[in-house]
């Protein structure tokens, strides 16, 4: 009988292996956009040296200006999304869980929920100006409907038998939602969050370029307008670091939730966004 | 004695009670408003159908929707192209995977100004808008139905010597495609969001400059039929989509609906 | 009645080893065989024992890490032309956004023969396995038993000299399973063709095959190269209830035992 090989090395090595490929990839890609502008394929007035946005990207974290532009995007963000996850998580709860409501509601829900949200910028800016409201519009009305559409889906997955059970030990309504609704909404909720996070972000930065309020967003369109060509691209490789950061964030609080509870669903692919 | 109503009036009365009953409301509450931003709805429909029927109003909505197809379209093909590759090669997926995670993290609506630089004001920068936005769910769910390919089926593929075209459009592309749609139905909702905000951006027509000018001039009863027209649009494309979809994804509803039976 | 039958399949040698970043396993130690030209014969040996992995290695679906497979005089590198595989997962074998008859017509678009004759053989095969009347329907509207038959029908219509079969009735009920043996005598005698049969019931074995080559579990080895001496004509009822039908049975059933204690055949 031949002897297994060390495991652990080699597990090792092998993810390794993928980070070093991962990192090559990053590393060919700024490679790719520090040679294209010197070699005058694209004109370095339109698309700076990576080496010139890093320094752009230096000189810009010293400012205040920096700083308190990340922090109103962040702001903007976190209470954007915190209001569309309770209001998804009431509402949702609230619709599923009787059927005559979800049938009533079906029809308005499908016809509201395609409408853009930009289409609501205009009547944001009459309303609220450039202040942080006209943003939190915007985000919690593209965030609400990821959180609502899934927690929906998790209400009707509850296990019907589990329902009646509760009920035929009498318990209450508060108790029901609490010990059988709950736990089965709970990883539906989670990509819904997951959904919302990212669309938030984007609707953040959208609404601070499209409205001007205080963000990322607005720096973004200052250094534009301003020709600040280099200092544009920071913001933007900020903002793109942001939203991968909470990308990888909520995947990885979705996976720390679903970790201990039995997941119900099929697949996670498959939940419908 | 029950007195059984009969099932299809009973499923178009649910359908339409809620919304009827909202929109009544909202015919009856501001009626008699004198709220400048929120006039009453009657107002608002009479300058719907004076405003968007007209062909005036038609060199607004047709160039947005030549814009958002040509967009969307592409962003299909381009984000099927690039994920199929991706999604068959384990190296090729762990060296991109990083650059695509950061790329798709950068919100399509920044990059307006980035466009406007490179391609100026016209209608390339907007289809390019909508194509940097649209091209992300559709290029990030291939991947994943590629992935997700059933590896016995990928077996009998080899086994009986399949050629690579046959094997790409009776295998790959078949298999993958439920997933493709679910990406191709988030760059649905994506493209109608940019091509409105790039035409707020720059534009000359557009439903998105319209939407604009309105407010700008505080032509405030237009703005709102605008945005109404918007929620249209988007609810008719969804529609389209939707029926596309049983269309072509008929064996997979048959499919998933068999499994849910055993 | 005993042919002097050319070897239609030899496997020499074969040894397969596993090796993943976390551990090697040595699946198949060691196995030689040869298949004679329309012979059916069955593989079997307890789960784990290698016997999907010997299939597919025969199948040119995996490579060997050391050994041979030689079929019809060449060396097996991949999937040969003059073989077909029957899977045992048949739901999972069919394209299931394809009816029954392009699935079975599939594999024949690269045969570069006609569509006329195409037509003809995918007929025939779907008429051979008894199927009638499921040429539109999807493989998703049919029960597992019929799903299994056109897997077998899209293997006939290939004429394959060779069909290999990887535990096809493990996942179908017992009736269906019975019927399908049958299936497979009836198909076997009609195109003459070679099989190889793996399975993990001896019973399945011993009815089906004229040899049955009993495997070790992991490292595999051949424990014995059993024949089966019971009449051409075989039935369910009949066969089954012979003598010779269960000391066969008995036989192979302690040598698998054999194995599990560790008793290897001298090399």
């Amino acid at each position: 009988m031949s002897a297994p090989t060390t495991s652990v090395r080699a597990r090792t090595s092998a993810r390794t292996i993928v980070w070093l490929q991962g990192l090559a990839g990053l590393a060919g890609f700024a490679a790719l956009l520090e040679i294209v502008p010197r070699i005058g394929l694209v004109s370095p007035l339109y698309l700076p040296p990576f080496s010139t946005i890093m320094v752009a990207l230096y000189k810009e974290m010293m400012t205040a200006e920096f700083w308190t532009a990340l922090g109103d995007t962040l702001e903007a963000w976190a209470i954007g999304l915190v209001i569309s996850v309770i209001a998804g998580v009431v509402i949702g709860i609230v619709i599923g869980s009787s059927q005559v409501v979800r049938t009533l509601t079906h029809s308005t829900i499908e016809f509201l929920r395609p409408i853009p949200s930009v289409a609501l910028i205009p009547l944001a800016v009459l309303l609220f100006g450039s202040q942080i409201q006209s943003t939190l519009i915007l985000v919690v009305y593209a965030s609400f409907w990821q959180v609502l559409i899934q927690v929906l889906y998790g209400v009707q997955d509850v296990d019907p038998v589990a329902r009646e059970t509760a009920r035929s030990y009498g318990l209450g309504t508060w108790a029901q939602i609490r010990y059988v609704t709950w736990p089965t909404t709970l990883p539906y909720l989670m990509t819904g969050v997951r959904l919302a996070a990212a669309v938030a972000l984007i609707l953040a930065i959208t609404s601070e370029v499209a409205i001007d309020t205080q963000g990322l967003g607005k720096e973004i369109s200052d250094t534009e307008s301003g020709g600040a060509v280099a200092a544009m691209y920071a913001y933007l490789i900020v903002a793109g670091i942001i939203g991968v950061i909470v990308n990888l964030g909520a995947r990885t609080l979705e996976r720390r939730v679903l970790a201990w509870h039995p997941s119900m669903r099929l697949d996670s692919v498959e939940a419908r966004a | 004695m029950k007195t059984a109503v009969p099932a299809l009036p009973r499923r178009i009365a649910a359908t339409l009670a809620l919304p009827v009953a909202l929109i009544a409301t909202w015919w009856f509450t501001s009626a008699h408003s004198q709220n400048f931003y929120f006039p009453p709805l009657r107002t608002i429909v009479e300058t719907f159908g004076k405003l968007w029927f007209s062909s005036q109003a038609m060199q607004n909505v047709v160039p947005s929707l030549v814009r958002f197809s040509v967009g969307y379209l592409a962003a299909a093909v381009l984000g099927i192209a690039i994920g199929i590759p991706v999604g068959t090669s384990r190296n090729l997926r762990n060296v991109l995977e990083p650059v695509l995670e950061f790329l798709r993290a950068v919100p399509p609506p920044v990059l307006v100004p980035v466009l406007i630089l490179f391609a100026g004001l016209g209608n390339e920068m907007k289809a390019l808008v909508i194509v940097s936005g649209c091209i992300w769910p559709v290029l990030l769910n291939t991947v994943a139905g590629v992935r997700a390919l059933d590896e016995v089926l990928a077996e009998v593929v080899r086994s009986y010597r399949i050629g690579p075209f046959t094997r790409f459009w009776h295998f790959i592309l078949p298999g993958a495609s439920p997933q493709i749609f679910t990406g191709l139905r988030q760059s649905l909702s994506i493209g109608l969001i940019l091509m409105v905000i790039s035409e707020m951006f720059a534009a000359s027509d557009g439903i998105g400059f319209a939407l604009v000018q309105y407010q700008r001039s505080f032509a405030i009863p237009e703005m709102w039929s605008g945005i109404i027209l918007l929620g249209i649009i988007g609810i008719v494309l969804s529609l389209i989509f939707r029926a596309f979809e049983a269309w072509i994804l008929g064996w997979y509803h048959g499919l998933r609906q068999s499994q849910r039976a055993n | 009645m005993i042919r002097a039958a050319s070897a239609m399949l030899e496997v020499k040698h074969l040894r397969k080893v596993y090796a993943d970043s976390s551990r090697t396993v040595e699946a198949i130690r060691d196995v030689s065989f040869t298949v004679g030209q329309g012979e059916l014969v069955c593989i079997v040996g307890p789960s784990g024992a290698g016997k999907t992995t010997l299939l597919k290695c025969v199948a040119g679906l995996l490579a060997p890490s050391s050994g041979e497979i030689i079929l019809e005089g060449q060396t097996v590198v991949e999937p040969p032309p003059a073989m077909a595989v029957v899977f045992q997962e048949y739901g999972r074998s069919l394209f299931p956004w394809m009816t029954v008859h392009d699935n079975v017509a599939l594999p024949l678009k690269h045969k570069k023969i006609d569509a006329g004759r195409r037509e003809e053989l995918v007929r025939d095969a779907l008429a051979a396995v008894d199927l009638k009347g499921v040429e539109n329907a999807y493989p998703w509207q049919l029960s597992g038993g019929m799903q299994q038959r056109v897997a077998i029908a899209r293997a006939v219509a290939y004429e394959p000299h060779v069909l290999l079969m990887d535990e096809p009735f493990a996942a179908v009920d017992a009736q269906t399973r019975a019927d399908l043996e049958d299936l497979i005598r009836v198909l076997w005698a009609r195109l003459r063709v070679t099989v190889l049969f793996v399975t993990h019931d001896i019973d399945e074995s011993v009815y089906l095959g004229q040899r049955v080559l009993v495997m070790s579990h992991a490292p595999t080895v051949i424990m014995e190269d059993v024949a089966i001496d019971l009449p051409g004509e075989r039935t369910q009822l009949e066969t089954r209830s012979m003598a010779r039908f269960g000391e066969l049975r008995k036989h192979i059933y302690s040598k698998i035992q054999l194995a599990k204690q560790g008793w290897r055949p001298p090399a």
